[in-house]
Protein backbone atom coordinates (compact mmCIF):
# COMPACT_ATOMS: atom_id res chain seq x y z
CA UNK A 1 0.00 0.00 0.00
CA UNK A 2 1.23 3.65 -0.79
CA UNK A 3 0.34 6.50 1.43
CA UNK A 4 -0.61 10.24 0.33
CA UNK A 5 0.46 12.70 -0.57
CA UNK A 6 3.46 10.45 -3.38
CA UNK A 7 5.49 12.60 -5.04
CA UNK A 8 7.58 11.60 -8.12
CA UNK A 9 9.18 13.62 -11.13
CA UNK A 10 9.15 12.91 -14.76
CA UNK A 11 11.73 13.51 -16.34
CA UNK A 12 10.03 14.24 -20.28
CA UNK A 13 6.43 14.40 -21.86
CA UNK A 14 6.97 10.77 -22.71
CA UNK A 15 7.35 9.58 -19.04
CA UNK A 16 4.42 11.53 -18.26
CA UNK A 17 2.25 10.38 -20.82
CA UNK A 18 3.40 6.66 -19.94
CA UNK A 19 2.32 7.27 -16.04
CA UNK A 20 -0.78 8.63 -17.43
CA UNK A 21 -1.61 5.17 -19.75
CA UNK A 22 -0.43 3.15 -16.69
CA UNK A 23 -3.30 4.97 -15.03
CA UNK A 24 -5.70 4.86 -17.20
CA UNK A 25 -6.03 1.43 -17.48
CA UNK A 26 -6.74 1.16 -13.58
CA UNK A 27 -9.84 3.35 -13.64
CA UNK A 28 -12.97 2.73 -13.59
CA UNK A 29 -16.61 3.97 -13.75
CA UNK A 30 -17.12 6.05 -10.90
CA UNK A 31 -13.20 6.90 -10.12
CA UNK A 32 -12.92 11.14 -10.61
CA UNK A 33 -9.11 12.44 -11.21
CA UNK A 34 -8.53 15.78 -10.15
CA UNK A 35 -6.20 17.82 -11.94
CA UNK A 36 -3.92 21.03 -10.38
CA UNK A 37 -1.54 23.15 -11.94
CA UNK A 38 -0.59 26.20 -13.99
CA UNK A 39 -1.28 26.80 -17.99
CA UNK A 40 1.85 24.69 -19.45
CA UNK A 41 2.01 22.09 -16.68
CA UNK A 42 0.79 19.31 -18.90
CA UNK A 43 -2.47 19.01 -17.73
CA UNK A 44 -4.40 18.47 -21.04
CA UNK A 45 -0.80 16.11 -21.89
CA UNK A 46 -1.66 13.79 -18.91
CA UNK A 47 -5.24 13.71 -19.98
CA UNK A 48 -4.86 13.02 -23.58
CA UNK A 49 -3.05 10.10 -23.37
CA UNK A 50 -4.99 8.64 -19.94
CA UNK A 51 -7.95 8.76 -22.54
CA UNK A 52 -5.82 7.21 -25.78
CA UNK A 53 -4.89 4.49 -23.45
CA UNK A 54 -8.68 3.70 -22.69
CA UNK A 55 -10.20 4.39 -25.95
CA UNK A 56 -10.92 1.27 -28.07
CA UNK A 57 -9.42 3.07 -31.62
CA UNK A 58 -7.92 6.31 -31.93
CA UNK A 59 -9.50 9.81 -32.42
CA UNK A 60 -8.87 13.19 -31.44
CA UNK A 61 -8.99 14.68 -28.25
CA UNK A 62 -9.17 18.02 -28.52
CA UNK A 63 -8.70 20.29 -25.24
CA UNK A 64 -11.91 20.50 -23.48
CA UNK A 65 -11.31 24.48 -22.80
CA UNK A 66 -13.91 26.10 -25.59
CA UNK A 67 -16.32 22.99 -25.20
CA UNK A 68 -15.96 22.58 -21.44
CA UNK A 69 -16.26 19.61 -21.38
CA UNK A 70 -16.08 15.95 -24.21
CA UNK A 71 -17.43 12.93 -24.05
CA UNK A 72 -15.56 9.37 -25.14
CA UNK A 73 -17.10 6.06 -25.27
CA UNK A 74 -14.17 3.09 -23.96
CA UNK A 75 -14.51 -0.15 -23.07
CA UNK A 76 -13.52 0.56 -19.58
CA UNK A 77 -16.90 3.08 -19.45
CA UNK A 78 -17.76 6.70 -20.63
CA UNK A 79 -15.16 9.26 -20.21
CA UNK A 80 -15.59 12.89 -19.07
CA UNK A 81 -12.62 15.11 -19.78
CA UNK A 82 -13.56 18.94 -18.86
CA UNK A 83 -11.69 22.08 -18.19
CA UNK A 84 -13.63 24.32 -16.17
CA UNK A 85 -11.39 27.28 -16.38
CA UNK A 86 -14.26 29.25 -18.36
CA UNK A 87 -17.21 27.83 -15.65
CA UNK A 88 -19.33 30.91 -14.29
CA UNK A 89 -21.36 29.64 -11.70
CA UNK A 90 -21.01 26.28 -9.51
CA UNK A 91 -24.81 26.34 -10.40
CA UNK A 92 -24.01 25.32 -14.01
CA UNK A 93 -21.96 22.37 -12.99
CA UNK A 94 -25.06 20.42 -12.67
CA UNK A 95 -26.57 22.13 -16.05
CA UNK A 96 -23.70 20.28 -17.33
CA UNK A 97 -24.52 17.03 -16.47
CA UNK A 98 -21.50 16.62 -14.44
CA UNK A 99 -22.64 15.18 -11.03
CA UNK A 100 -24.62 12.56 -12.22
CA UNK A 101 -21.28 11.80 -14.63
CA UNK A 102 -19.31 11.45 -11.04
CA UNK A 103 -21.30 8.45 -9.97
CA UNK A 104 -21.46 6.85 -13.38
CA UNK A 105 -18.68 7.95 -15.56
CA UNK A 106 -14.45 8.39 -15.55
CA UNK A 107 -13.82 11.98 -15.19
CA UNK A 108 -10.81 13.90 -15.62
CA UNK A 109 -11.29 17.60 -14.67
CA UNK A 110 -8.91 20.35 -15.28
CA UNK A 111 -9.41 23.49 -13.08
CA UNK A 112 -10.90 21.75 -10.26
CA UNK A 113 -11.06 24.82 -7.59
CA UNK A 114 -14.31 25.77 -9.30
CA UNK A 115 -15.74 22.91 -8.27
CA UNK A 116 -16.21 24.12 -4.76
CA UNK A 117 -18.72 21.99 -2.74
CA UNK A 118 -19.31 20.00 -5.81
CA UNK A 119 -15.87 17.99 -4.92
CA UNK A 120 -16.24 14.47 -4.96
CA UNK A 121 -14.94 13.21 -1.48
CA UNK A 122 -13.20 10.10 -3.35
CA UNK A 123 -11.61 11.97 -5.92
CA UNK A 124 -7.90 11.76 -6.87
CA UNK A 125 -6.03 14.78 -6.93
CA UNK A 126 -2.64 14.86 -9.34
CA UNK A 127 -0.71 18.12 -9.04
CA UNK A 128 1.90 19.07 -11.94
CA UNK A 129 4.10 21.03 -11.48
CA UNK A 130 6.79 22.29 -13.67
CA UNK A 131 10.70 21.82 -12.50
CA UNK A 132 12.63 25.25 -11.77
CA UNK A 133 15.74 23.92 -13.11
CA UNK A 134 14.91 20.92 -15.69
CA UNK A 135 12.34 22.46 -18.38
CA UNK A 136 11.03 19.46 -19.32
CA UNK A 137 10.42 17.78 -15.60
CA UNK A 138 7.42 17.66 -13.60
CA UNK A 139 6.70 17.10 -10.37
CA UNK A 140 3.53 15.16 -10.25
CA UNK A 141 1.75 14.38 -6.17
CA UNK A 142 -0.84 12.40 -5.70
CA UNK A 143 -2.98 13.26 -3.19
CA UNK A 144 -6.55 11.01 -1.93
CA UNK A 145 -8.25 10.00 0.98
CA UNK A 146 -10.59 7.31 -0.23
CA UNK A 147 -8.56 4.15 0.56
CA UNK A 148 -9.16 2.82 -2.76
CA UNK A 149 -6.49 5.32 -4.36
CA UNK A 150 -3.46 3.42 -1.88
CA UNK A 151 -3.90 0.24 -3.65
CA UNK A 152 -5.14 1.34 -7.19
CA UNK A 153 -1.92 3.81 -7.50
CA UNK A 154 0.43 0.53 -6.16
CA UNK A 155 1.98 0.24 -9.39
CA UNK A 156 3.77 3.74 -9.11
CA UNK A 157 5.95 2.02 -6.93
CA UNK A 158 6.89 -1.08 -9.61
CA UNK A 159 9.51 1.07 -10.64
CA UNK B 1 -38.20 22.86 -56.01
CA UNK B 2 -39.08 26.15 -55.45
CA UNK B 3 -37.42 29.49 -57.26
CA UNK B 4 -37.16 31.50 -53.92
CA UNK B 5 -36.37 29.31 -50.53
CA UNK B 6 -37.03 31.47 -47.55
CA UNK B 7 -34.97 29.63 -44.47
CA UNK B 8 -35.57 30.63 -40.49
CA UNK B 9 -32.33 29.53 -38.73
CA UNK B 10 -31.79 29.18 -35.20
CA UNK B 11 -28.59 28.61 -33.35
CA UNK B 12 -27.82 27.97 -29.60
CA UNK B 13 -25.13 25.24 -29.38
CA UNK B 14 -22.06 26.82 -27.59
CA UNK B 15 -21.58 30.43 -25.67
CA UNK B 16 -24.19 32.38 -28.18
CA UNK B 17 -28.14 32.43 -28.88
CA UNK B 18 -29.01 33.64 -32.65
CA UNK B 19 -31.73 33.65 -35.05
CA UNK B 20 -31.59 34.61 -38.69
CA UNK B 21 -33.44 34.71 -42.03
CA UNK B 22 -31.60 33.63 -45.41
CA UNK B 23 -33.46 33.71 -48.34
CA UNK B 24 -32.05 32.05 -51.52
CA UNK B 25 -33.25 33.32 -55.01
CA UNK B 26 -32.04 33.08 -58.82
CA UNK B 27 -29.70 35.86 -57.91
CA UNK B 28 -27.76 34.14 -54.80
CA UNK B 29 -28.16 34.10 -50.88
CA UNK B 30 -29.06 36.98 -49.13
CA UNK B 31 -29.30 37.11 -45.36
CA UNK B 32 -32.13 39.19 -44.47
CA UNK B 33 -31.57 39.47 -40.80
CA UNK B 34 -28.85 37.87 -38.51
CA UNK B 35 -29.32 38.46 -34.53
CA UNK B 36 -26.89 37.36 -32.13
CA UNK B 37 -27.73 37.66 -28.58
CA UNK B 38 -24.16 37.57 -27.19
CA UNK B 39 -21.61 37.44 -24.52
CA UNK B 40 -20.81 40.80 -25.26
CA UNK B 41 -19.94 42.33 -22.27
CA UNK B 42 -19.25 39.12 -20.38
CA UNK B 43 -15.73 38.87 -21.35
CA UNK B 44 -13.71 39.35 -18.20
CA UNK B 45 -10.52 40.71 -18.76
CA UNK B 46 -8.19 38.17 -17.73
CA UNK B 47 -9.93 35.07 -17.85
CA UNK B 48 -12.11 35.19 -21.21
CA UNK B 49 -15.45 34.74 -22.25
CA UNK B 50 -17.65 33.24 -20.00
CA UNK B 51 -20.31 30.42 -21.74
CA UNK B 52 -23.76 30.37 -21.64
CA UNK B 53 -24.24 26.63 -20.17
CA UNK B 54 -28.14 27.05 -18.96
CA UNK B 55 -30.56 26.01 -21.05
CA UNK B 56 -33.24 27.87 -19.78
CA UNK B 57 -30.74 31.19 -20.60
CA UNK B 58 -30.85 29.67 -24.11
CA UNK B 59 -34.30 29.27 -24.26
CA UNK B 60 -35.43 32.63 -22.63
CA UNK B 61 -33.30 34.23 -25.47
CA UNK B 62 -34.42 32.22 -28.40
CA UNK B 63 -37.82 33.49 -28.65
CA UNK B 64 -36.50 37.42 -28.66
CA UNK B 65 -33.80 36.53 -30.78
CA UNK B 66 -36.53 34.60 -33.30
CA UNK B 67 -38.77 37.81 -33.16
CA UNK B 68 -36.45 40.38 -33.73
CA UNK B 69 -35.15 38.16 -36.73
CA UNK B 70 -38.50 38.03 -38.05
CA UNK B 71 -39.29 41.80 -37.57
CA UNK B 72 -35.67 42.96 -38.89
CA UNK B 73 -36.63 41.39 -42.25
CA UNK B 74 -39.40 42.91 -41.65
CA UNK B 75 -41.62 38.74 -42.23
CA UNK B 76 -43.82 36.43 -40.32
CA UNK B 77 -43.29 32.56 -40.10
CA UNK B 78 -45.33 32.24 -42.34
CA UNK B 79 -43.04 33.38 -45.24
CA UNK B 80 -40.43 31.05 -44.17
CA UNK B 81 -41.05 27.67 -46.42
CA UNK B 82 -38.84 25.93 -43.32
CA UNK B 83 -37.09 25.95 -40.24
CA UNK B 84 -33.15 25.02 -39.93
CA UNK B 85 -31.64 24.77 -36.25
CA UNK B 86 -28.17 23.33 -35.20
CA UNK B 87 -28.78 20.19 -33.59
CA UNK B 88 -25.31 19.11 -32.46
CA UNK B 89 -22.40 19.04 -31.58
CA UNK B 90 -22.19 21.14 -28.38
CA UNK B 91 -22.94 21.89 -25.22
CA UNK B 92 -26.22 19.54 -24.78
CA UNK B 93 -28.38 22.27 -22.55
CA UNK B 94 -28.11 24.85 -25.41
CA UNK B 95 -28.33 22.44 -28.46
CA UNK B 96 -31.36 20.90 -26.40
CA UNK B 97 -33.19 24.29 -26.44
CA UNK B 98 -32.53 25.30 -29.80
CA UNK B 99 -33.91 21.71 -30.94
CA UNK B 100 -36.72 22.19 -28.76
CA UNK B 101 -37.66 25.95 -29.60
CA UNK B 102 -37.27 24.91 -33.34
CA UNK B 103 -39.66 22.18 -32.94
CA UNK B 104 -42.25 24.11 -31.17
CA UNK B 105 -41.96 26.48 -33.89
CA UNK B 106 -42.32 23.79 -36.87
CA UNK B 107 -45.47 21.81 -34.83
CA UNK B 108 -47.16 25.36 -34.43
CA UNK B 109 -46.66 26.57 -38.34
CA UNK B 110 -46.72 22.87 -40.04
CA UNK B 111 -43.05 24.27 -41.43
CA UNK B 112 -40.71 21.43 -42.46
CA UNK B 113 -37.93 20.94 -39.84
CA UNK B 114 -33.83 21.18 -41.08
CA UNK B 115 -31.20 19.38 -38.54
CA UNK B 116 -28.02 21.28 -38.63
CA UNK B 117 -24.48 20.46 -37.99
CA UNK B 118 -23.17 23.23 -36.85
CA UNK B 119 -19.61 22.43 -38.44
CA UNK B 120 -21.60 22.31 -41.75
CA UNK B 121 -22.78 25.67 -40.97
CA UNK B 122 -19.02 27.43 -40.94
CA UNK B 123 -17.81 25.42 -43.56
CA UNK B 124 -20.76 26.21 -45.80
CA UNK B 125 -20.03 30.04 -44.81
CA UNK B 126 -17.82 31.01 -48.04
CA UNK B 127 -21.01 30.19 -50.75
CA UNK B 128 -22.91 32.20 -48.39
CA UNK B 129 -20.72 35.10 -48.63
CA UNK B 130 -18.28 34.26 -51.75
CA UNK B 131 -20.84 31.57 -53.96
CA UNK B 132 -17.57 29.93 -54.47
CA UNK B 133 -18.12 26.63 -56.00
CA UNK B 134 -17.72 22.91 -54.81
CA UNK B 135 -15.17 21.37 -54.00
CA UNK B 136 -13.29 23.44 -52.54
CA UNK B 137 -10.57 23.26 -49.57
CA UNK B 138 -11.66 24.79 -45.89
CA UNK B 139 -9.38 25.90 -43.18
CA UNK B 140 -12.02 25.40 -40.33
CA UNK B 141 -11.27 27.15 -37.05
CA UNK B 142 -13.93 27.73 -34.45
CA UNK B 143 -14.17 27.05 -30.56
CA UNK B 144 -11.72 24.43 -29.87
CA UNK B 145 -12.47 23.25 -33.52
CA UNK B 146 -9.07 23.38 -35.76
CA UNK B 147 -9.09 21.15 -39.55
CA UNK B 148 -8.87 21.18 -42.77
CA UNK B 149 -11.56 19.83 -45.19
CA UNK B 150 -12.50 19.35 -48.39
CA UNK B 151 -16.00 20.50 -48.77
CA UNK B 152 -17.88 18.87 -51.65
CA UNK B 153 -21.27 19.12 -50.82
CA UNK B 154 -23.90 20.28 -47.93
CA UNK B 155 -23.10 16.77 -46.80
CA UNK B 156 -19.94 15.59 -48.11
CA UNK B 157 -16.60 16.57 -46.49
CA UNK B 158 -13.63 14.93 -46.17
CA UNK B 159 -11.07 15.51 -43.24
CA UNK B 160 -7.64 15.81 -44.11
CA UNK B 161 -6.30 16.67 -40.87
CA UNK B 162 -6.72 18.93 -37.64
CA UNK B 163 -4.51 19.83 -34.22
CA UNK B 164 -3.68 16.70 -32.39
CA UNK B 165 -4.23 19.30 -29.10
CA UNK B 166 -5.12 22.79 -28.90
CA UNK B 167 -6.63 25.21 -31.69
CA UNK B 168 -4.93 28.63 -32.58
CA UNK B 169 -7.50 30.59 -31.29
CA UNK B 170 -7.07 28.71 -27.64
CA UNK B 171 -3.29 29.56 -27.72
CA UNK B 172 -3.34 32.71 -28.40
CA UNK B 173 -5.91 33.04 -25.25
CA UNK B 174 -3.62 31.15 -23.50
CA UNK B 175 -0.25 32.67 -24.31
CA UNK B 176 -2.09 36.29 -23.74
CA UNK B 177 -3.35 34.69 -20.29
CA UNK B 178 0.99 33.37 -19.49
CA UNK B 179 1.97 37.10 -20.35
CA UNK B 180 -0.93 38.90 -18.41
CA UNK B 181 -2.40 40.48 -21.35
CA UNK B 182 -6.19 41.35 -21.96
CA UNK B 183 -8.47 38.09 -23.56
CA UNK B 184 -9.36 37.60 -26.71
CA UNK B 185 -5.83 36.49 -27.14
CA UNK B 186 -5.79 36.55 -30.59
CA UNK B 187 -6.23 40.86 -30.98
CA UNK B 188 -4.09 41.53 -28.38
CA UNK B 189 -1.11 39.50 -29.30
CA UNK B 190 -1.41 40.76 -32.78
CA UNK B 191 -1.44 44.30 -31.27
CA UNK B 192 1.74 43.42 -29.27
CA UNK B 193 3.33 41.96 -32.01
CA UNK B 194 3.55 44.94 -34.07
CA UNK B 195 6.94 46.41 -35.42
CA UNK B 196 8.28 43.76 -32.39
CA UNK B 197 11.27 41.23 -32.93
CA UNK B 198 10.03 37.78 -34.45
CA UNK B 199 13.41 36.19 -34.91
CA UNK B 200 14.46 37.18 -30.88
CA UNK B 201 13.10 33.99 -29.13
CA UNK B 202 13.41 30.77 -31.18
CA UNK B 203 10.10 28.79 -30.79
CA UNK B 204 9.35 25.41 -31.89
CA UNK B 205 7.17 24.65 -35.15
CA UNK B 206 5.60 21.58 -34.03
CA UNK B 207 4.61 18.62 -36.52
CA UNK B 208 6.14 20.67 -39.78
CA UNK B 209 7.53 18.69 -41.74
CA UNK B 210 5.10 15.84 -41.16
CA UNK B 211 3.64 14.49 -44.00
CA UNK B 212 0.09 14.97 -43.08
CA UNK B 213 -2.13 18.05 -42.22
CA UNK B 214 -1.93 17.63 -39.02
CA UNK B 215 -1.40 20.89 -36.73
CA UNK B 216 -0.08 20.97 -32.81
CA UNK B 217 -0.39 24.31 -30.66
CA UNK B 218 0.21 22.83 -26.72
CA UNK B 219 3.95 22.94 -27.17
CA UNK B 220 4.12 26.09 -28.42
CA UNK B 221 2.58 27.32 -25.42
CA UNK B 222 4.77 25.61 -23.05
CA UNK B 223 7.30 26.94 -24.83
CA UNK B 224 6.47 30.07 -24.78
CA UNK B 225 5.99 29.71 -20.53
CA UNK B 226 9.45 28.60 -20.22
CA UNK B 227 10.90 31.73 -22.26
CA UNK B 228 8.95 33.95 -20.04
CA UNK B 229 10.00 31.76 -17.06
CA UNK B 230 13.55 32.28 -17.94
CA UNK B 231 13.48 36.06 -18.76
CA UNK B 232 11.79 36.42 -15.37
CA UNK B 233 14.24 34.32 -13.62
CA UNK B 234 17.63 36.25 -15.23
CA UNK B 235 15.78 39.67 -15.28
CA UNK B 236 13.53 39.44 -12.26
CA UNK B 237 10.45 40.62 -15.08
CA UNK B 238 9.96 40.81 -18.34
CA UNK B 239 10.32 44.66 -20.19
CA UNK B 240 7.60 45.71 -21.82
CA UNK B 241 10.11 44.98 -25.32
CA UNK B 242 10.58 41.78 -23.98
CA UNK B 243 6.56 40.61 -24.38
CA UNK B 244 6.21 42.32 -27.33
CA UNK B 245 9.12 40.14 -28.96
CA UNK B 246 7.55 36.94 -27.18
CA UNK B 247 4.09 37.81 -28.67
CA UNK B 248 6.02 38.75 -32.39
CA UNK B 249 8.53 35.13 -31.88
CA UNK B 250 4.65 33.00 -31.10
CA UNK B 251 2.65 34.80 -33.41
CA UNK B 252 5.72 34.29 -36.08
CA UNK B 253 5.69 30.45 -35.40
CA UNK B 254 1.75 30.04 -35.37
CA UNK B 255 2.10 31.78 -38.84
CA UNK B 256 5.02 29.56 -40.02
CA UNK B 257 3.06 26.35 -38.78
CA UNK B 258 -0.27 27.47 -40.57
CA UNK B 259 1.17 28.06 -44.09
CA UNK B 260 3.29 24.40 -43.91
CA UNK B 261 0.26 22.91 -43.33
CA UNK B 262 -2.29 24.82 -45.40
CA UNK B 263 0.53 24.15 -48.02
CA UNK B 264 0.49 19.95 -47.80
CA UNK B 265 -3.49 20.38 -47.51
CA UNK B 266 -3.76 22.33 -50.80
CA UNK B 267 -1.38 19.93 -52.53
CA UNK B 268 -3.75 17.14 -51.44
CA UNK B 269 -6.76 19.02 -52.83
CA UNK B 270 -5.21 20.39 -56.01
CA UNK B 271 -4.29 16.57 -56.42
CA UNK B 272 -8.14 16.15 -57.34
CA UNK B 273 -7.83 18.70 -59.85
CA UNK B 274 -11.14 21.16 -58.70
CA UNK B 275 -12.24 23.03 -61.84
CA UNK B 276 -11.71 25.99 -59.61
CA UNK B 277 -9.32 25.61 -56.92
CA UNK B 278 -9.98 27.74 -53.86
CA UNK B 279 -8.76 27.85 -50.58
CA UNK B 280 -11.89 29.61 -47.48
CA UNK B 281 -10.09 30.22 -44.30
CA UNK B 282 -12.95 30.73 -41.50
CA UNK B 283 -12.74 31.90 -37.80
CA UNK B 284 -11.13 34.08 -35.64
CA UNK B 285 -7.41 32.99 -37.47
CA UNK B 286 -8.41 34.65 -40.66
CA UNK B 287 -8.58 38.33 -38.84
CA UNK B 288 -5.16 38.17 -37.73
CA UNK B 289 -3.37 40.65 -40.51
CA UNK B 290 0.10 38.72 -40.30
CA UNK B 291 -1.60 34.61 -40.40
CA UNK B 292 -4.10 35.84 -43.08
CA UNK B 293 -1.16 37.42 -45.45
CA UNK B 294 0.94 33.89 -45.14
CA UNK B 295 -2.29 32.31 -46.10
CA UNK B 296 -2.94 34.25 -48.98
CA UNK B 297 0.60 34.16 -49.88
CA UNK B 298 0.60 30.32 -49.89
CA UNK B 299 -2.54 30.42 -51.54
CA UNK B 300 -1.72 32.43 -54.72
CA UNK B 301 1.74 30.34 -55.17
CA UNK B 302 -0.09 26.93 -55.26
CA UNK B 303 -2.49 28.84 -57.86
CA UNK B 304 -5.75 28.84 -55.61
CA UNK B 305 -8.43 31.37 -55.25
CA UNK B 306 -8.24 32.86 -51.29
CA UNK B 307 -11.60 33.74 -49.78
CA UNK B 308 -11.82 34.74 -46.13
CA UNK B 309 -15.98 35.47 -44.90
CA UNK B 310 -15.96 38.67 -42.85
CA UNK B 311 -15.45 37.64 -39.30
CA UNK B 312 -18.98 38.20 -37.98
CA UNK B 313 -20.24 35.68 -40.24
CA UNK B 314 -17.29 33.23 -38.86
CA UNK B 315 -18.12 33.39 -35.07
CA UNK B 316 -20.94 31.62 -34.22
CA UNK B 317 -24.52 33.24 -35.60
CA UNK B 318 -27.62 31.80 -36.99
CA UNK B 319 -27.42 32.91 -40.48
CA UNK B 320 -24.65 30.32 -41.15
CA UNK B 321 -27.66 27.91 -39.95
CA UNK B 322 -30.26 29.17 -42.21
CA UNK B 323 -28.20 29.31 -45.26
CA UNK B 324 -26.48 25.24 -44.59
CA UNK B 325 -30.35 24.19 -43.92
CA UNK B 326 -31.15 25.94 -47.54
CA UNK B 327 -28.51 23.73 -48.86
CA UNK B 328 -29.55 20.60 -47.11
CA UNK B 329 -33.45 21.65 -47.71
CA UNK B 330 -32.49 21.46 -51.43
CA UNK B 331 -30.73 18.20 -50.94
CA UNK B 332 -34.47 16.88 -49.73
CA UNK B 333 -33.16 16.72 -46.19
CA UNK B 334 -36.16 17.02 -43.47
CA UNK B 335 -36.49 16.16 -40.25
CA UNK B 336 -39.70 15.56 -38.14
CA UNK B 337 -40.43 15.94 -34.13
CA UNK B 338 -38.09 13.33 -33.86
CA UNK B 339 -34.68 15.40 -34.57
CA UNK B 340 -32.49 14.68 -31.47
CA UNK B 341 -29.48 16.90 -30.33
CA UNK B 342 -26.28 15.39 -30.81
CA UNK B 343 -23.72 16.16 -28.74
CA UNK B 344 -20.41 14.89 -30.81
CA UNK B 345 -21.57 15.09 -34.57
CA UNK B 346 -17.94 14.86 -36.85
CA UNK B 347 -18.68 16.07 -40.40
CA UNK B 348 -16.66 13.50 -42.22
CA UNK B 349 -18.46 10.56 -40.91
CA UNK B 350 -16.28 8.20 -43.24
CA UNK B 351 -13.75 8.86 -40.87
CA UNK B 352 -15.33 7.99 -37.86
CA UNK B 353 -16.09 4.94 -39.69
CA UNK B 354 -11.96 4.34 -40.48
CA UNK B 355 -11.13 4.95 -36.92
CA UNK B 356 -13.90 1.99 -36.16
CA UNK B 357 -16.08 4.25 -34.22
CA UNK B 358 -19.58 3.36 -34.71
CA UNK B 359 -20.80 4.75 -31.26
CA UNK B 360 -19.72 7.96 -31.32
CA UNK B 361 -17.21 9.44 -33.60
CA UNK B 362 -14.61 12.23 -32.79
CA UNK B 363 -16.29 15.41 -31.64
CA UNK B 364 -14.09 17.41 -34.53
Amino acid sequence: MVDAPLTLALPSPEATGRLAERLGVRLHPGDTLLFEGPIGAGKTHFCRHLIRALLEHDEDIPSPTFTLVQSYDSPAGEIWHADLYRLGDVSELVELGLDEAFETAICLVEWPDRLGVMTPLSALTISLAPDAMLEDTRRITFTWSDPKWAARLEFLQDD
Amino acid sequence: MTDTLTMLGLESSCDDTAAAVVRRSASGAEVLASVVIGQTGLHDAFGGVVPEIAARAHAEKLDVAVRQALDDAGLTLNDMDAIAVTSGPGLIGGVLSGVMCAKGLSAATGLPLVGVNHLAGHALTPRLTDAIAYPYLMLLVSGGHCQFLIVRGPQDFTRLGGTIDDAPGEAFDKVARLLGLPQPGGPSIEREAMGANPKRFPLPRPLIDRDDCNLSFSGLKTAVLRTRDALVAEFGGLTRADRADICASFQAAVCDVLADRMRRALARYLAENPVTPCVAVAGGVAANMAIRARLEAVAADLGAQFVAPPLKLCTDNAAMIAYAGIELFEDGVRHDLTLSARPRWPLDTSQAALVGSGKKGAKA
